[in-house]
C-alpha cells in the first residue's frame, strides 16, 4: 500500500511511523512535507505525533492550516484513509476532520506511560484485525489528550458508534474516573481515546501504536492497528475501487 | 550611526567582570595594548572558570582518554567512541546547576538544550537524554518551586524536541539547599564517516549563523556560572537564557540536512559565552583566524551593542564554515525550515579574530594566545580541617524492627519511586526504548543491528564528603556495575564534576582525590574518560554542596535477546548473591546511617576494583548466554533495598535467608549484584561464578505475595504490595500533591 507520512516543523514521531510501515510492515512509504499540495498518491495518510509548529498556541491549530492539510481533507472526503496519532489526532480536530476538542491532561502534566484500551468497533479498516472487546496495552505521551464535547454531542457520538477506543482497566473493565484515576489518567470524556468520523474513514487515537509494534519492544499490540489499515489497502487495491486521488 | 557609549576599561572594570587583576596585565600583554571594551568582554568570558577549565585543567588530565572504541577524546563538543556495524555513538554531560537554581523551568531547559547541540553538532542523531538532579531537603525555602521547575523544564524540552529521557538519577541532600545541581546527559548515534567538527578551515570560507535571533538574554552567563552564589543571586535572573525546544527541534533537522549537502566544513553550536566562544574555539582548533561582520548577525531587536551580541546567550544558534562557492547549498536548507540564516564573515589566515560594526574594528584579538594560552591555575589544596572526624567510625543503632526500617527507608524521597518524575518525561519516542526509567540501566536498540547501548549516571556525593577518592572510585564502579546488569561492556565516560569554590583549599583538595579516585577506577574498569564538564563554584555563602563527580557511562550490548530486567520474573526462579557475601557489614556514609539516625559518618565502603572488575565480567557472560531472568545492583541501602526493588516490577515476593544480622542487610558493601535464575541453571551459575572468581551464594527463591527475609536470628515479612504503595507513593506525597 502506498503511505504517506505528513511532516510538519516539529512531528517527532514521523521516522516512527514510517520505520513501522516500511521496516515492519514492508509498505511504501514516502514523507509528506508541511507545505505541500498533494499527497503523492499516498492511500493512507498517517498524521504523526509531535509538536507541530512547536504548539505554542492550541495543539494543532497552526498545522490544521498548512496547505498539506487542504490536501488530507480532499482525501478524506473522497474516502482516503487518515490515521491521526496523538498530535495528529490534535490536528485533525483543529482542522474539523473529526469532532471535539483537546483540553490540557487532568493534573496539567505531561504523561508517558502505558494505557489500556478496549477496541469497540472491527468494521473498520483500521481495527479489522482486532476483535471487539479487546483490549490492548499502548503507551501515551501528551499533554492535552483529554478529550471533551458538549454531552449533547458526546451522546451522538456515541450513538453513531464513532468511539473506536475506550480507556479501560488492565482486565476490560471500564476506567473508573476522576482525578488519580490511573486508567484513563488525562481524563478524557467517557473515557474516549480514539475515534473515528461518520464515514469510517479518518480515525484520532491519543496512545502510539507505532512504539509497540515490534517484538524487541516487548509489546506488538499497536502492530494489529497498523496492519489492519495496510491489509484493507491491498484488499481495496485487488478489487479495482478506490485508487489514485 | 549610532554612538557607542561604552564605560572605560581598566582593571576595575576587568575585576566588575570576573578577571583579576594579573589575567587583566596577561590580556594586556597579549594585545600590546589596553583591550577595548568588546575585547574585556570577550576575553572575561572566554577565561572564566566555566570556559577555560583554568583551575581543573591540570587535573583532569590524569583521566584515561584513551580506548579500543575511542575515536575523540574530550576536546570537541562531544566525545565519540565506536560501537560497531558502522556506527559512533556521541555522548556527552553538562551540568545547568546556577542558572536552574535562579530560574528553573528556563534553566532545566537551557539544559537539556544546550547538550543536545553539542551532540548534533558532531552529525549525531540525539536518541536518549538523561538527567541527574540533585535538590535540597524537600522543606527548604523554594526547594518545591526549584523542584517542580527543574522537572517541567527537562520535560517540556525534551519532549517538544521528541528525544526520549530515558533514566538518570534525583537525590535529596541538605548540601543542595541553596544550590541544586542539574546535571544533562545526551546520548547520539552517527555513522562513522559522517562525524563532524567545530575546526574551521579554508581561508575564504564563508561564515553562516544559522538558528534563532540574537537578543539580550543570557549575557555573561557563563562568567555567571563562574561565581558562588549569595543574597543577592536573584537580581541575576536576566543572566539566564530562554529555551525554544520547538527551535531547537528544527535546527537539529536542519543541521543533519544541511551537513548532508557535503558543503559543511565545521559546525559548532553557540553555547556558553555564545558567539564569542563559538568563533574563537572554531578558529582556534583549526589554527585560523576569522573576520565576523557584525552588522549582519540577525537581532531580535535593534541597538545591540558588539559586546552584547558577543556574549549574548541567546539559545538554538549555530555556527558553520560552508565551502566557498557552496553556501547557497547550506542556506536553503535552513531557509527550507524556516530558520534564520546568514553569512557573517570568513575565515582568514591571519590567526587573529577581528569583528567589525558598523565600519568599524571593534577588536582585533590572536586566536590562539586568548584559547590556548588562557590562565591555567595549580590551587593550593588541603583537606578539610575536621576529615578525621569526618572519618570517625560511626555508632551504628542496631534496628530494634528492622521490616518497619525498611519500611521508612522506603519512605524517604531519596530511595522512594521517582515515577512521578519520569512520567513526566517522554521516553519511548522514537522507538528505541527497550528498558527505560526505572532499572539499573536503560537499553536501546541500535536499529538494523542485533546489539544495544546502554547508558547509566551514577554518583554517591555522601561518600564523596566523607572520602572523595573512595567516592569518586565507587561512582565509576557502580556505572560499571549497572551497565554489566543488562550485559554492557562499558565503551566510554562522561563527566559532569560539580564542586565548591575551588579557591577555597578544600574544595580543590577534594576535587583533586575525586578524580584521583575516578582514574584509578576507569583504568582498572577499563571506562576512558571521553568528554565531561567541570562546574566550581557551587556554593551559597561560603557553604558548599558535597563534592558530586556525576559519572555518565555508555556500554554496548552485543546481543539484545536475552536482557534480562532488574525484577524478579518468575517464581520458583533461584536467587543468588553475587561477590561479597559475608564480609563485614560496612555502613559508613550508608543511606541507613544518613536516612534513619541523621548520621554522616564514617569511611564509605572499601571499593575493590579487580573484585568489581570479575564481577562485571561475570554479569556480561551470565546474560549473553541467556542464563538469568533478573540481575540488579546493590547500592543505596544494601540488600534489603535491592531486594524490595526487585520484588516491585511484577509485585513477586521472594523468601530469602542470609548468614547476616539485620543491620547488615542495609550494609553499602561494593562488588554485589543479585541474580535470579531458573532452578535448573543454579549449577551453571554457580560454576560460571566460580570460574570468574566472583563468591555466589544461593540465598533464596522467588514466589508468593510477601517479600521473606531471614537473617542471623530474626525474620522479616512484609506483603509486596503494602512496600511497593509506601514506595511509590511517597515521593508526590512529600511534595504535597
Amino acid at each position: 500500500m502506498r503511505c504517506g507520512v505528513v511532516v510538519f516543523p516539529g512531528s517527532n514521531c514521523d521516522h516512527d511511523v514510517y520505520h513501522v510501515l516500511k521496516h515492519v510492515l514492508d509498505q511504501e512509504v514516502s514523507f509528506l512535507w508541511h507545505d505541500e499540495e498533494t499527497l503523492k498518491g499516498a492511500e493512507l495518510v498517517v498524521l504523526p505525533g509531535g509538536f507541530a509548529y512547536g504548539d505554542y498556541l492550541r495543539a494543532g491549530a497552526m498545522a490544521a492550516l498548512s496547505p498539506v492539510m487542504a490536501a488530507v481533507k480532499r482525501h478524506a472526503e473522497a474516502g482516503g484513509l487518515v490515521l491521526g496519532i496523538c498530535n495528529g489526532f490534535q490536528v485533525l480536530l483543529e482542522a474539523k476532520l473529526l469532532p471535539g476538542a483537546m483540553r490540557r491532561n487532568q493534573g496539567l502534566r505531561f504523561l508517558c506511560q502505558d494505557v489500556y484500551l478496549k477496541t469497540e468497533r472491527n468494521d473498520l479498516p483500521f481495527t479489522r484485525d482486532l476483535a471487539v472487546g479487546q483490549v490492548l496495552r499502548l503507551p501515551i505521551a501528551h499533554a492535552e489528550g483529554n478529550y471533551e464535547d458538549s454531552a449533547e454531542h458526546l451522546d451522538a457520538l456515541e450513538a453513531a458508534r464513532q468511539v473506536v477506543f475506550r480507556y479501560v482497566q488492565p482486565d476490560g473493565s471500564p476506567a473508573i474516573g476522576g482525578e488519580g484515576d490511573e486508567w484513563n489518567p488525562n481524563g478524557a470524556a467517557r473515557a474516549i481515546a480514539g475515534i473515528v468520523n461518520a464515514g469510517g474513514n479518518v480515525l484520532g487515537l491519543m496512545p502510539h501504536p507505532e512504539r509497540c509494534a515490534e517484538e524487541i519492544l516487548g509489546n506488538t499490540d499497536g502492530l494489529k492497528i497498523f496492519q489492519s489499515s495496510v491489509q484493507f489497502g491491498a484488499k481495496v487495491a485487488m478489487s479495482g475501487y478506490g485508487g489514485r486521488r | 550611526m549610532t554612538v557607542l557609549q561604552e564605560p572605560t576599561v581598566g582593571p576595575e572594570l576587568a575585576r566588575a567582570q570576573g578577571m583579576t587583576d594579573e589575567e587583566y596585565e596577561r590580556l594586556k600583554k597579549i594585545l600590546g595594548r589596553e583591550p577595548s571594551y568588546t575585547e574585556l568582554g570577550i576575553t572575561s568570558a572566554l577565561w572564566s572558570e566555566h570556559c577555560s577549565y583554568k583551575s581543573s585543567k591540570i587535573y583532569l588530565k590524569e583521566f584515561p582518554t584513551e580506548g579500543p572504541h575511542v575515536l575523540e577524546g574530550p576536546g570537541e563538543n562531544a566525545g565519540v567512541v565506536d560501537i560497531g556495524y558502522g556506527w559512533v555513538a556521541v555522548f556527552k554531560m553538562e551540568s545547568h546547576n546556577h542558572p536552574s537554581f535562579i530560574e528553573p523551568y528556563q534553566g532545566s531547559m537551557t539544559g537539556v538544550g544546550g547538550i543536545l547541540r553539542d551532540v548534533f553538532t558532531m552529525g549525531a542523531r540525539p536518541i536518549a537524554c538523561m538527567d541527574s538532579l540533585r535538590f535540597g531537603e524537600i522543606d527548604a525555602p523554594r526547594m518545591r518551586f526549584l523542584i517542580d521547575g527543574v522537572v517541567r523544564g527537562i520535560g517540556d524540552y525534551g519532549n517538544c524536541v521528541g528525544i526520549p529521557t530515558v533514566g538518570g538519577e534525583t537525590g535529596f541532600h541538605r548540601s543542595y539547599n541553596g544550590n541544586i545541581l542539574v546535571n544533562a546527559f545526551a546520548l547520539g548515534v552517527a555513522r562513522r564517516d559522517r562525524v563532524f567538527h567545530a575546526r574551521a578551515s579554508g581561508p575564504g570560507n564563508p561564515v553562516l549563523y544559522a538558528g534563532s535571533r540574537t537578543g539580550r538574554d543570557g549575557i555573561h552567563g557563563a562568567t555567571m556560572a563562574s561565581e558562588s552564589f549569595d543574597a543577592e543571586s536573584e537580581h541575576k535572573r536576566p543572566t539566564v537564557q530562554v529555551g525554544d525546544p520547538f527551535t531547537e527541534k528544527i535546527l537539529l533537522e536542519a543541521c543533519l540536512d544541511a551537513m548532508r549537502t557535503g558543503a559543511v566544513v565545521a559546525i559548532q553550536d553557540m553555547g556558553a559565552a555564545g558567539l564569542t566562544s563559538s568563533s574563537f574555539e572554531m578558529a582556534g582548533r583549526g589554527g585560523m583566524g576569522m573576520r565576523l561582520d557584525l552588522d549582519k548577525v540577525p537581532l531580535r531587536e535593534a541597538g545591540l551593542t558588539p559586546y552584547e551580541m558577543m556574549l549574548s546567550e541567546s539559545q538554538e544558534r549555530m555556527v558553520l564554515v560552508a565551502k566557498r562557492g557552496r553556501e547557497e547549498e547550506v542556506v536553503k536548507v535552513f531557509r527550507r525550515w524556516g530558520l534564520q540564516v546568514a553569512a557573517i564573515g570568513e575565515v582568514t589566515n591571519t590567526g587573529r579574530a577581528v569583528l567589525v560594526w558598523h565600519g568599524e574594528t571593534v577588536a582585533d584579538m590572536p586566536v590562539l594566545p586568548l584559547t590556548q594560552e588562557a590562565p591555567v591555575y595549580r590551587r593550593p589544596a588541603e583537606p578539610p580541617a575536621d576529615m578525621a572526624e569526618r572519618q570517625r567510625p560511626p555508632e551504628v543503632p542496631l534496628p530494634a524492627d528492622p521490616m518497619g526500617d525498611l519500611r521508612r527507608l522506603l519512605a524517604t524521597p531519596e530511595l522512594a519511586s521517582k515515577q512521578w518524575i519520569w512520567r513526566q518525561y517522554d521516553h519511548t519516542v522514537r522507538t528505541n526504548t527497550v528498558s527505560g526509567p526505572g532499572g539499573d540501566a536503560a537499553v536501546l536498540l541500535l536499529k538494523g543491528t542485533p546489539s544495544g547501548l546502554a547508558m547509566t549516571s551514577d554518583v554517591n556525593p555522601v561518600y564523596c564528603y566523607l572520602d572523595p577518592r573512595r567516592g569518586g572510585m565507587q561512582a565509576v564502579a557502580e556505572a560499571v556495575r549497572n551497565l554489566a546488569c543488562v550485559g554492557a561492556e562499558p565503551v566510554g565516560l562522561t563527566d559532569c564534576l560539580n564542586f565548591g569554590n575551588p579557591e577555597r583549599p578544600e574544595i580543590t583538595w577534594q576535587f583533586r582525590e575525586v578524580i584521583r579516585g575516578m582514574t584509578e577506577a576507569c583504568r582498572a574498569l577499563g571506562a576512558p574518560v571521553i568528554s565531561g564538564n567541570v562546574s566550581f563554584y557551587n556554593e551559597t555563602e561560603g557553604r558548599s554542596i558535597h563534592p558530586t563527580p556525576t559519572v555518565g557511562m555508555v556500554g554496548v550490548i552485543p546481543d539484545l535477546r536475552h536482557l534480562p530486567e532488574a525484577h524478579f520474573l518468575a517464581a520458583e526462579d533461584r536467587i543468588l548473591l553475587l561477590g561479597n557475601a559475608s564480609g563485614p557489614g560496612e555502613l559508613g556514609g550508608s543511606a541507613y546511617l544518613r536516612l534513619l539516625h541523621d548520621v554522616e559518618q564514617g569511611l564509605p565502603p572499601a571499593v575493590d576494583l579487580a573484585a568489581e572488575a570479575r564481577l562485571a565480567a561475570l554479569l556480561r557472560r551470565l546474560v549473553a548466554e541467556g542464563l538469568i531472568h533478573t540481575a540488579h545492583d546493590l547500592s543505596e541501602g544494601g540488600l534489603a533495598i535491592a531486594l524490595v526493588e526487585a520484588c516491585f516490577g511484577r509485585l513477586l515476593g521472594a523468601e530469602v535467608s542470609v548468614p547476616l544480622s539485620s543491620v547488615d542487610l542495609f550494609s553499602e558493601t561494593q562488588g554485589r549484584a543479585i541474580v535470579a535464575a531458573r532452578p535448573f541453571t543454579l549449577e551453571k551459575l554457580l560454576r560460571a561464578a566460580e570460574e570468574a572468581g566472583v563468591p555466589a551464594l544461593p540465598i533464596g527463591v522467588v514466589g508468593g505475595s510477601d517479600l521473606v527475609i531471614r537473617t542471623d536470628g530474626e525474620t522479616l515479612r512484609s506483603p509486596v504490595a503494602d512496600l511497593h504503595e509506601i514506595w511509590s507513593t511517597a515521593l508526590p506525597k512529600a511534595l504535597g500533591l
